[in-house]
């Protein structure tokens, strides 16, 4: 099976990621390739067995919700790229 | 003492023979970092005030007497590592201004030590790669010849070490990272069992076989790194509580009684000439040393790669989602709406090759696709597993080549997207399932475009969950009997 353009644009809005008409091209091809390389994967069979998760065997590691203070409430707001006072500022979302 | 070159073992010594002050070696490594870093590009930012300061303090600590194992010892870091006010670029545009608020546990732990970071070293854009050729500040060079690749993605902590700019550095391995470029720079390299070592703070990849681990000069140096690195750590759940043991002091145990396997599947098609016979000779070191040698298979070993190709774009487009351009990071001067910062500032701060996992991994994880890619892979993935359970019921270790290859051209790997999976064949499923393992030096073989250069060749030593004093022992023992974690490359000596 192969992706088609509109597959990729497709992919390229849930990813959010802007690609020029050469890229999605690029894209297009590369995806398939990587496709094509892993359909060798259906021939092991897999009948019976669940898909792993995790190698650590850990499950369920709970803690207390217990909340502290960083002290590093204005360091994180003066990382963002666009801000007003000790808010972070975005567009408009509604 | 040569100091470039040094062990950690040896620096100790001389730190506490108070022969050199941690002042006198931090400057000492910084002057050859500033000389030889041109050439190499193994460094996107050098730390030379913080360097200095730390070390000042490393020596008023060693003269009242609070000496850790790696107190006043200098050390580089891959540039993935959160460090608190220090820029950590992930080798990307997207994180070019970004200063971390806080320090990754790998980082705290070595200043508590009081390790003295001289640097933040390159690596492929967020680790993916395998040559560290998708950084965005251009490839590292390997210090065996400059016209090759060091591996990746942690091949600037590898060219660094290499060549004798820090006797250490942090690293990661996700599926080779660390044993490929070791292998291919002639150094030792460490990567841990999945949950060994804490990857809080450190920028994530691949969450379920993201793996903290160090790079250094010796099995014996890398064993003395772990005891440092490894442990619970709160803040990451996936650290297991399982107890750190004395690692570098419990390396003397030899190799008899040891139960050594020989997987026939990592003697892959292609594997070149001299890496075979290389690694052929090493496993014949460890039978003289009175190992017990024997045959295993792992039929599933070929797969790994394709798993890998499925489980890894899909956790890299979920963990790079976070990248938004409104709370750290490069934001797009150009969006009119909510929608085009997301989309613009990510086309504008995204690589080639990040873009390429994000698409591949977002389609894997997609309505419809899912069970066909990423459950499929996954399913496969725990079959990999139970072959390496069995196995190591019957042998303790098992000993193979960690690259099929010597270091190749830079630009050899370019613009093919299946690189990678083919570069780390034989470092994946170990990977994929969560194990400990080395790559020690073994020898030097010519490569296969044949130019008549001698390039490094890496024994791969790969033990069981929590295996790390094994595999430290099996490394230990074959140095103590061979000197190829000794040789250095030319032109780099003073």
């Amino acid at each position: 099976m192969s992706i088609s353009r509109d597959e990729i644009k497709h992919i390229a809005k849930l990813a959010r990621i802007e690609l020029s008409d050469t890229e999605l091209g690029k894209f297009q091809a590369d995806l398939n390739k990587v496709l094509g390389y892993v359909e060798i994967l259906k021939t092991v069979d897999t009948t019976g067995v669940a898909p792993l998760a995790t190698v650590t065997g850990l499950e369920n590691v709970f803690r207390e919700d217990v909340a502290a203070d960083s002290g590093l409430q204005k360091a994180i707001i003066d990382n963002a790229p666009v801000k007003s006072g000790r808010f972070i500022k975005v567009k408009k979302i509604l | 003492m040569d100091y470039a070159f040094a062990t950690i073992r040896e620096l100790r010594q001389a730190l506490d023979d108070k022969e050199v002050s941690s002042v006198e070696l931090a400057k000492f490594f910084l002057a050859r970092i500033k000389k030889y870093n041109p050439e190499l590009n193994a460094f996107i930012t050098i730390t030379e005030d913080e360097a200095l300061a730390q070390a000042g303090d490393a020596d008023q600590a060693i003269a009242r007497g609070e000496v850790g194992l790696l107190t006043g010892i200098p050390y580089a870091a891959k540039d993935l590592f959160s460090t608190r006010g220090i820029a950590t670029t992930a080798a990307s545009r997207i994180l070019e201004n970004f200063l971390p608020v806080y320090d990754a546990t790998t980082i705290a732990k070595l200043k508590e030590q009081r390790a003295v970071l001289l640097g933040k070293t390159n690596l492929d854009q967020f680790a993916h790669g395998s040559s560290t050729e998708t950084s965005c500040y251009g490839p590292s060079k390997n210090p065996w010849d400059s016209a090759r690749m060091p591996g990746g993605s942690s091949g600037g902590s590898t060219a660094a070490v290499a060549a004798g700019l820090a006797p250490f550095a942090l690293a990661t391995e996700t599926g080779g990272s660390i044993r490929q470029p070791a292998s291919l720079c002639g150094i030792s390299g460490w990567k841990p069992t999945y949950g060994r070592t804490s990857r809080f703070g450190v920028i994530a990849m691949t969450s379920s076989t993201d793996s903290i681990g160090t790079v250094a000069r010796s099995a014996h140096d890398l064993a003395i790194t772990a005891e440092v690195l490894s442990g619970h750590d709160p803040k990451d759940a996936t650290t297991g509580n399982v107890p750190v043991m004395d690692y570098s002091a419990q390396l003397s145990a030899g190799l008899k009684g040891f139960k050594i396997g020989v997987p026939k599947e990592y003697f892959v098609e292609g594997i070149e000439e001299d890496v075979e016979k290389r690694v052929r000779e090493a496993i014949a070191v460890a039978k003289d040393l009175g190992a017990e040698i024997v045959d295993v298979d792992l039929p599933l070993t070929g797969f790994g790669s394709l798993v890998y190709a499925i489980v890894t774009p899909s956790e890299v487009s979920s963990n790079l989602s976070r990248y938004d351009g409104i709370r750290y990071g490069h934001v797009t001067a150009e969006a009119k709406d909510l929608f085009e910062i997301y989309t613009k500032s990510r086309r504008e701060g995204f690589g080639d090759e990040a873009k390429r996992r994000i698409m591949t991994g977002t389609y894997a994880l997609s309505a419809g696709y899912r069970d066909a890619y990423y459950l499929k892979a996954q399913k496969v993935r725990r079959l990999l597993v139970q072959e390496f359970e069995q196995v190591f019921k019957k042998v303790d270790i098992l000993l193979c080549p960690s690259s099929p290859n010597v270091a190749i051209k830079l630009g050899s790997a370019a613009d093919n997207p299946l690189f990678g999976y083919i570069a780390d064949q034989l470092n994946i499923p170990g990977a994929l399932a969560g194990l400990a393992a080395l790559s020690v030096p073994c020898g030097f073989g010519r490569p296969k475009d044949g130019e008549a250069v001698e390039l490094p060749v890496g024994l791969q030593i790969i033990g069981p969950q929590w295996g790390e004093q094994k595999v430290f022992q099996v490394g230990h023992a074959y140095q103590q009997a061979t000197d190829w974690h000794k040789q250095k490359p030319a032109g780099f000596q003073n």
